[in-house]
């Protein structure tokens, strides 16, 4: 019988990885997402262009550059020495780090899209009623922007959940460390573990789609940006 | 000393495919409309004078400066005590009617009831109480710029910016708010600053006027007076062009429903109007509308036989139109006729002359009250 308690690691760990990321995201991506739906600057695009690379680029090419950057001789390895450690690289931090990279277009680009779909009306009519922009932003583009933020949350935080490639390279498979979900079920066939490699990949398949249909019923109940 | 009691705007830049460059002033009570045809520029210069567009130039609002380049002021439009209602109402879908009235009345606590109107009376001069707790997107089109308009009021502001608030309307429904704007200018001691291409509205709304064309101002002054100029034909355009009248209502007829009022002693007879007797009320008149005759018919349906004196004669050349301003009683009433019927009638300058306009012509939109009407729910 499959020790169950070996399963539980994995997915705390995925769960606790796609969260912070997620938040962090959330954090980072809407003043990025707020700019790029409003900025008239010419090089706006190419902003977007490089939020958006993770799209295209093939995991393991963006894992390469990940590992360059984590690692001893990069700025992660530089934030490692602060802390005691060598480099980033094989750690839950750079997992997060590397998770904000490739996670970030998922987030950023509903969120863009739900600032577009307000237009510039909202605010102007914000500022004729005495709110400073920050005020504006708060209490009338961020609530409208309600279902773009609903859509970013779930899909970073799937996306997350999700990656194989770009973790397994940057995180490598260190048990309580860096061992989520989807490299442990592909760690388990490797290692012919097929009990505990059908659990995994099963509760992976219900939660997902459970998460799925809660999206998209919510999506009907708390999606519009109406009463 | 300095003349404080003015708003004085003046803005140059481009737009679109021409350029900008108009400076007016407007004085701090009653309507001032700014009129012209689409893509003239009125309302870029509403939205800087809002501080929504920032265009080269000042801006002055009384003894403030809002924007002086040469002196680098330019003071935040969040921080301008202006009301703007837009030509589509943008209520903030995710607030309710009430939520959205407070919205900006919750930012501005410093100034109490500076222009005297505090909720219930916005709320009862829109007539907007049965709608408060409802969503923006269950109110028809009327309602929602009702509610835009007491929106704005209730920011408490020095000066009411409106842009175009009836053209997104249809009639009947420009009908129905009609008599509201016309409470606002009676209630309201802020002015207000109305844009429109519509020479209707403006006529029944506004006290002056400023009329702009491809971005340059081509005259101001009083309503009254620049409405009687032969040479705005292509400003005002040639189907509305006309003049308005200010007569007092004399009494009124049940039995024909009609109304009779005086004009500097001659007698108007229009259909049944909504006024009191003894109040004053506008008429307006189109060129169009207007006859001519040397002699006073007999045996004709018209009611209104007025006696005036030919003031100023404009031939259209290369077309079949003339225009001619009578004066009657003192105000001008301009008449649209064939050069034909000019040559036949051989009318100069100084001639006296019978203007003859149908009782008909005065649909309901010509008729405007000056008494605001009675709220929803009275008597």
């Amino acid at each position: 019988m499959p020790d169950l308690a070996d399963l539980w690691s994995p997915i705390r760990l995925t769960l606790a990885l796609a969260s912070v990321t997620t938040v962090v995201l959330i954090l980072i991506g809407t003043p990025i997402a707020f700019w790029l739906a409003r900025s008239k600057a010419r090089w706006k695009e190419v902003v977007g262009a490089v939020v958006a690379l993770p799209l295209v680029l093939p995991p393991t090419v963006l894992g390469f550059y990940l590992l360059v950057v984590l690692g001893p001789d990069g700025p992660g390895g530089w934030v490692a020495g602060l802390f005691g450690g060598r480099s980033l690289a094989f750690t839950f931090e750079g997992l997060v780090i590397g998770s904000v990279f490739y996670s970030m277009p998922f987030v950023v680009q509903p969120i863009r899209n739900a600032f577009e779909a307000i237009g510039e009306r909202p605010l102007e009519v914000a500022v004729t009623l005495r709110a400073s922009p920050w005020d504006a932003f708060w209490s009338v583009a961020v609530p409208l922007a309600r279902p773009g933020f609903l859509t970013g949350a779930v899909l970073g935080f799937a996306h997350t959940v999700g990656e194989f490639g770009v973790v397994l390279m940057i995180g490598g498979n260190i048990p309580d460390e860096t061992r989520v979900l989807s490299v442990a079920i592909y760690d388990y066939v490797e290692t012919l573990q097929w009990g505990h490699a059908h659990i995994l990949a099963g509760g992976m398949l219900v939660f997902s789609f459970v998460v799925i249909l809660a999206m998209m019923l919510a999506g009907k109940r708390f999606g519009r940006p109406g009463l | 000393m300095a003349d404080t009691a003015t708003i004085d705007a003046a803005f140059a830049g481009t737009l679109g495919s021409f350029s900008l460059d108009v400076a007016f002033e407007a004085p701090m009570q009653g309507i001032t409309a700014l009129f012209g045809p689409s893509g003239c520029g009125k309302t870029t210069i509403l939205r800087c004078i809002a501080g929504l567009n920032r265009m080269a130039g000042t801006l002055r609002f009384g003894a403030e400066t809002w924007q002086d380049d040469r002196a680098g002021a330019f003071r935040k439009p969040h921080k301008r005590p202006v009301g703007y209602v837009f030509q589509e109402a943008s209520l903030f879908p995710h607030l309710s009617v009430r939520g959205n009235l407070l919205y900006g009345a919750r930012r501005d606590s410093r100034r109490q009831a500076e222009n005297g109107l505090g909720f219930d009376e916005v709320v009862a001069l829109l007539g907007i109480g049965p709608l408060l707790e409802r969503a923006p997107q269950a109110l028809s089109g009327g309602e929602r710029q009702r509610v835009a308009v007491g929106r704005a009021l209730l920011s408490r502001p020095r000066l009411l910016l409106m842009d175009e608030p009836l053209s997104a309307l249809d009639h009947p429904t420009r009908e129905e708010i009609f008599p509201y704007l016309e409470a606002l200018h009676e209630t309201l001691s802020i002015p207000i600053l109305y844009v429109s291409h519509d020479i209707g509205e403006v006529a029944r709304l506004a006290d002056r006027i400023v009329v702009l064309a491809r971005g340059r101002k081509v005259t101001d002054g009083p309503v009254t007076e620049v409405l009687e100029r032969l040479d705005l034909q292509p400003a005002t355009g040639r189907f509305e062009a006309g003049v308005v009248l200010t007569a007092r209502v004399v009494s009124h007829d049940d039995a024909f429903r009609m109304t009779h009022l005086d004009h500097h002693g001659q007698t108007i007879v229009t259909p049944m109007a909504e006024a009191a007797v003894g109040s004053e009320i506008r008429l307006r008149i189109r060129a169009r509308d207007v006859v001519l005759a040397t002699q006073r018919p007999s045996g004709i349906s018209v009611r209104n036989i007025l006696k005036g004196t030919v003031a100023l004669i404009v031939e259209e050349r290369e077309t079949a139109f003339a225009e001619v301003l009578v004066d009657v009683g003192g105000a001008g009433v301009r008449a649209r006729i064939t050069r034909a019927a000019l040559a036949d009638l051989a009318l100069r300058p100084d001639m006296p002359v019978f203007v003859l306009v149908k009782s008909v012509a005065f649909d309901r939109r010509a008729l405007a009250g000056l008494q605001p009407p009675p709220a929803d729910g009275e008597e």
